[in-house]
């Protein structure tokens, strides 16, 4: 069957084509709505939202998280804000600017129809938020503030403290609660899904593991909604939770959903640095804290004197010389980098040099200690009690970190994957950020598939179909029962000499090291012999004790690590091919004379789709092509 | 899936079987029997003021008649919901935690707080004693009617009597030094200025009280009164 | 700086199982690792001789998922104030000590295995009620609604409870009281929370008592474990919400149920 990617954007000005959309789409009878389920995998801003949502329809919905609960989805850990076009401040910022800002960010990477549309429903996120509760900061006269972030020359974001992520989440959650209270939701929780059931080339349900029983059952609907977060856990360290995987993308991959721009990576610049081999994860400041904070590293490479007795005159404000315009507010992907160029001449601070320093001693003396404290207190709290450092008296040390991944399953204008009924939102698609997501977009975009898209997109596909018609005994689901317990079987019989964290940090440094911050062909292709003598050794030396019946954290770990062990190379794979540098892919060998990211819009124009073609076969890349009618392409300059 | 504020349950019913009415039920009875202690603390102290004093006062509660009968139902209801709350509520403490901890640390409630259910039962079965001793006899074996001066010096003359006396009321303090304070926190009185103040005049009226009432066995043991 | 430290970690296979304490050796813990980095350890080592791992609950080890907790030597979440266990770290220990990790204990939380507990109960106190109802698409403009700059930031105080528990593992009488008031407190100082003040309150109270928690004593050991700073003034804010709206609440009959 030849891949089909029409990305269905409605004709006609950008600024009217979801209008028109939304106006062209099939509408489910009220009457009707009950006639159909739906299943919503993941509990986060996007699944959260869209069960939610859908739930409020009068669909009947199923949704499915792996945690204990759906507020302990990883959008609880964004810390920094969530941007909309409000233009409150008076500002000179608009639906447009918004717009322009998200696809300049993504490096003109980005599918410019749904760029727009995120920018337009930013504004109804706001409003639905402060509706449901959301505690967001507020001015003395009683109104929503907002600040400037990463990047942007306009105040746009809004913020909950350092907490953001957490009480957007609450918000989706208590609305989703609300939900199962009335009995339109049936709450899964401790259930990780195994596969996407596909009957006749539609998406019909899942198989799942109940966590605590190890019971493996096939759930069936009439859609199935992924709302399942990024992959950057591949890379073992990152500012994931623990738990964040790719099973679900990657099954759904496997099953014939195409999977977007793999290689597409961010690393953040403000983490807390690596202390030691026991390193679980990596813990992100907010990157808030560059708007007060200056970076910079000791002129001389290996210096050994503490920050405090370094005079100015021997410190290096690297971002600030470099890109005086933005300073140390530059993209992510440019600091990330800057930071690793000095670490790597050698400047870098801490254990191994790796870190720079993040450094608040100017703005407190201007600012004073409070007004400090009351902007970023329990960031300073986070970091002392990690670090046990006092960053009022230390300067921080940072260092880049894995953050979210571009890259996800590939979906149209109505963020259907290529197959039929599946749908995905929020991290686990490809769509709005391009090769590069700005700060405080993801909340938004997570929000606005949940509550403003889906339930639109998702309506228009249902209208269009038969409920029901496939029950839990259907061949397909059989088949698909079979494969997941097949493979847990496998795992516990192997019983070999390493754990799954063994192997796991194995792939960890492969993908650091080979497809992290800077790649170059050479890098990629040592990088795709690697991965699959790891994955062999995975598959033929792995320890995965206990067994299938039970509570297995090992048995979770280890099923979830044999998906990034073929995600990690399709990534390298997808990277390899992309001969430019843009946003957050870096390819060493094609750069400006200033070290500068050289994209080349002549060949890589596009998004890069991958089409899985069977074990042991390699996926077939195809592209979809983007235009740029609005935002002209040009090459990004923050100098 | 709830049954909750289904049609045709009343607000009664609602305060009564939620925690946190009982808790109400608990604070409001516990504040009339600290007005009852106070006053009844307040006027045995007269002990130091000597024998016409104390029985005058006692005379002038005799006289009261009905009205007096009438109080001390109202105190024996209060004492009684008082009990029958406490009763509930620790039953419902038993059943929220069946398997206790191994190891268990208190890091910030007070003694008092903790041992609120140990201090009452001692606390109810000194006040029948406390009615058996002085006010009706059967437990006094030199127990003259009318003359409570008498009464309590040769009462607490006793060493055992003074004894549990002390310890008792010691018991009391201990029960008001958290009681007091946890009634306004049921209540829901709380203020961010007040609240500290409010904290520390609780404590200090627990502390009275038990000074008070410690100080009238201990007067007669020690001689001072006769 | 390395040092050893002696665990006695609670092993119960599954919520029917008997459980019992464990002891376990570790000779070699660096200051600077998290307190589950050890726990990561230790299983690593169990792993290898093939003994089934601790089972403990964590995911995002930042302390805000609010997945990770048990108890360390009888506290929540351990001795340092403030912190959830995942963000504590060994230096505030020393060599030799003893440590006991438990799990989070009420009927409430039933022990899904070892050290991890099956908190529902707490999602389905918030399902009672936690919430402002409304759907999707029908808020007003978000600046309609000026909000006192100190309910707001008020509000926010309550509402950064991440729901692991503590509170109600530390609590002498099992009680859910701090929890469940944070939610009635975040939406109470908020004008969007009025509409539905009281019935909120009725109905997660009552649904508090429904799932198994006890009551509060007022005895402040919540207080001083909750790893984000809630304190017990919200315990006050819900006793008086509730007292007044059981009072005054009209009950909710079929006509209104269904108008």
């Amino acid at each position: 069957m030849a891949l089909n990617l029409d990305a269905k954007i409605p004709s006609g000005p950008i600024e009217l084509k979801w209008d028109k959309a939304r106006f062209e789409m099939k509408l489910v009878n009220p009457a009707n709505k009950r006639k159909y389920s739906v299943i919503v995998v993941g509990t986060g801003l996007a699944g959260g939202a869209a069960a939610a949502s859908l739930g409020e329809l009068g669909y009947r919905v199923k949704a499915f998280c792996f945690q204990d609960s759906p507020r302990r989805a990883h959008s609880i850990a964004a810390q920094g804000g969530i941007n909309a076009a409000k233009n409150y401040q008076n500002d000179g910022d608009s639906v447009f600017r918004l717009f322009y800002d998200t696809v300049k960010g993504g490096d003109f990477r980005a599918r410019e129809a749904n760029v727009y549309r995120l920018a337009q429903v930013s504004v109804d996120i706001i409003d639905q938020c402060v509706a449901q509760g959301v505690p967001f900061a507020r001015e003395y006269g009683g109104v929503l503030a907002n600040r400037s972030f990463g990047g942007a020359q306009v105040s746009r974001t809004f913020y909950a403290r350092g907490q953001t992520g957490q009480q957007l989440l609450l918000g989706a959650y208590q609305a989703l609660e609300r939900q199962i209270d009335a009995g339109a939701v049936e709450m899964f929780y401790r259930h990780e899904m195994l596969d996407v059931v596909v009957v006749d080339g539609r998406a019909r349900g899942i198989v799942t593991r109940d966590m605590v029983t190890g019971a493996i059952d096939v759930h069936i609907a009439d859609a199935v909604v992924l709302g399942t977060g990024g992959y950057g856990n591949v890379f073992f360290l990152s500012t994931n939770a623990k738990g964040s995987n790719a099973t679900a993308i990657w099954r759904a991959y496997k099953k014939g959903a195409a999977f977007g721009n793999p290689c597409y990576t961010q690393i953040h610049p403000t983490c807390i640095p690596v202390s030691g081999d026991y390193q679980s994860k990596l813990t992100l400041m907010s990157e808030s804290l560059r708007n007060d904070g200056r970076i910079w590293v000791p002129k001389a490479a290996g210096e050994t004197r503490k920050a405090g007795l370094i005079p100015e005159a021997e410190r290096d404000y690297y971002l600030e010389r470099m890109y005086p315009a933005f300073g140390n507010l530059c993209p992510r992907d440019i600091a990330s980098r800057a930071a690793k160029r000095v670490c790597d001449e050698g400047q870098g601070v801490g254990p191994g040099g790796k870190g720079v320093y993040l450094d608040f001693a100017e703005s407190i003396g201007r600012l004073g200690r409070d007004k400090i404290a009351e902007r970023y207190g329990n960031l300073f709290e986070i970091y002392e009690r990690i670090t046990g450092e006092d960053p009022y008296t230390v300067p921080m040390r940072i260092y880049p970190a894995v953050h979210y991944t571009m890259g996800g399953l590939w979906v149209d204008y109505n963020l259907q994957s290529t197959i039929p009924g599946l749908f995905v939102l929020g991290e686990a698609n490809f769509s709005d950020h391009g090769a590069n997501r700005l700060g405080a977009s993801a909340l938004m975009q997570g929000l606005a598939d949940g509550y403003f898209i889906i339930p639109y997109t998702l309506g228009n596909y249902l209208a269009q179909v038969q409920p029901g018609g496939v029950d839990e005994t259907h061949h397909e689901c059989l088949a698909a029962k079979t494969e997941a317990e097949r493979q847990m079987k496998t795992l516990l019989g192997i019983r070999g000499n390493k754990t799954v964290d063994d192997i796991h940090k194995e792939l960890g440094k492969v993908m650091w090291e080979y497809c992290g911050m800077g790649r170059n062909a050479q890098g990629l292709e040592k990088a795709l012999g690697l991965i699959p003598r790891i994955r062999e050794e995975f598959w033929n030396n792995v320890n995965v004790p206990g067994s299938g019946e039970e509570l297995n954290q090992s048995l979770e770990r280890a099923g979830r690590l044999a998906d990034f062990l073929e995600l990690g190379e399709l990534m390298c794979r997808d990277a390899l091919v992309r001969e430019e540098s843009c946003g957050g892919h870096f390819r060493e060998e094609h750069q400006t004379a200033e070290g500068e990211a050289k994209r080349d819009d002549e060949k890589f124009c596009h998004a890069a789709v991958w089409e899985y073609q069977g074990a042991g076969q390699a996926p077939a890349r195809h592209v979809e092509p983007l235009n740029f009618e609005y935002v002209h392409l040009a090459q990004r300059s923050y100098k | 899936m709830s049954t909750l504020v289904a049609g045709g349950r009343n607000r009664t019913a609602i305060l009564y079987e939620s925690v946190i009415g009982k808790k109400i039920i608990m604070a409001v009875t516990g504040f009339v029997l600290c007005g009852f202690v106070a006053g009844h603390t307040v006027g045995n102290l007269q002990l130091f003021a000597g024998p016409e004093k104390l029985n005058h006062y006692a005379e002038l509660l005799q006289s009261l008649g009905g009205a007096l009968w009438a109080i001390r139902g109202f105190l024996l209801l209060c004492a009684g919901l008082h009990i029958a709350m406490a009763v509930q509520l620790t039953k419902l403490k038993w059943e929220a935690r069946p398997a206790a901890y191994v190891k268990k640390a208190s890091i910030a409630s007070s003694y008092a707080a903790r041992t609120m259910i140990w201090s009452g039962p001692v606390i109810g079965a000194f006040l029948v004693y406390h009615i058996l001793h002085f006010t009706t006899g059967q437990a006094h074996p030199e127990f003259v009617k009318g003359d409570v001066y008498r009464n309590v010096v040769t009462g607490f003359q006793n060493p055992a009597a003074a004894l549990f006396y002390m310890i008792a009321n010691i018991l009391l303090a201990i029960h008001l030094y958290h009681g007091v304070w946890s009634m306004f926190q049921s209540l829901g009185v709380a203020h961010p200025r007040y609240t500290p103040l409010l904290k520390t005049a609780a404590r200090t009226y627990g502390y009275v009280i038990g000074v008070g009432n410690v100080s009238m066995p201990l007067a007669v043991l020690a001689g001072l009164v006769k | 700086m390395n040092m050893r430290i002696v665990l006695h970690i609670w092993r119960q296979r599954n919520r029917a199982a008997q459980g019992r304490m464990v002891r376990y050796e570790l000779p070699n813990v660096s200051e600077h690792m998290s307190f589950l980095e050890m726990l990561d350890v230790l299983n690593e080592e169990l792993t290898r001789k093939g003994e089934d791992p601790v089972a403990f609950e964590h995911d995002c080890r930042e302390g805000i998922c609010g997945c990770c907790g048990f108890m360390v030597n009888g506290v929540p979440h351990g001795p340092q104030r403030g912190t959830t266990v995942c963000q504590l770290h060994m230096r505030h220990f020393r060599d030799g000590d003893e440590l006991w990790l438990e799990p989070f204990r009420a009927a409430a939380f039933p022990v899904v295995k070892d050290l991890m507990v099956d908190r529902s109960s707490l999602d389905r106190i918030i399902a009672a009620g936690g919430y402002v109802s409304v759907n999707t698409g029908s808020a007003v403009e978000g600046n309609a609604l000026p909000v006192i700059k100190q309910c707001s930031d008020m509000a926010m105080d309550a509402a950064s409870c991440i729901g692991c528990g503590a509170c109600v593992a530390s609590c002498p009488n099992a009680s859910a009281s701090l929890f469940t008031s944070a939610k009635i407190s975040h939406l109470a100082l908020l004008p969007q929370g009025q509409a539905e003040r009281d019935r909120r309150a009725i109905r997660m109270v009552a649904r508090m008592l429904e799932e198994g928690f006890g009551y509060c004593t007022n005895t402040g050991e919540c207080e001083a474990v909750c790893p984000k700073g809630i304190t017990l003034d919200n315990i006050a804010r819900m006793n008086r919400d509730f007292l007044k709206a059981a009072i005054t609440y009209r009950e909710e009959t079929a006509a209104s149920a269904a108008g």
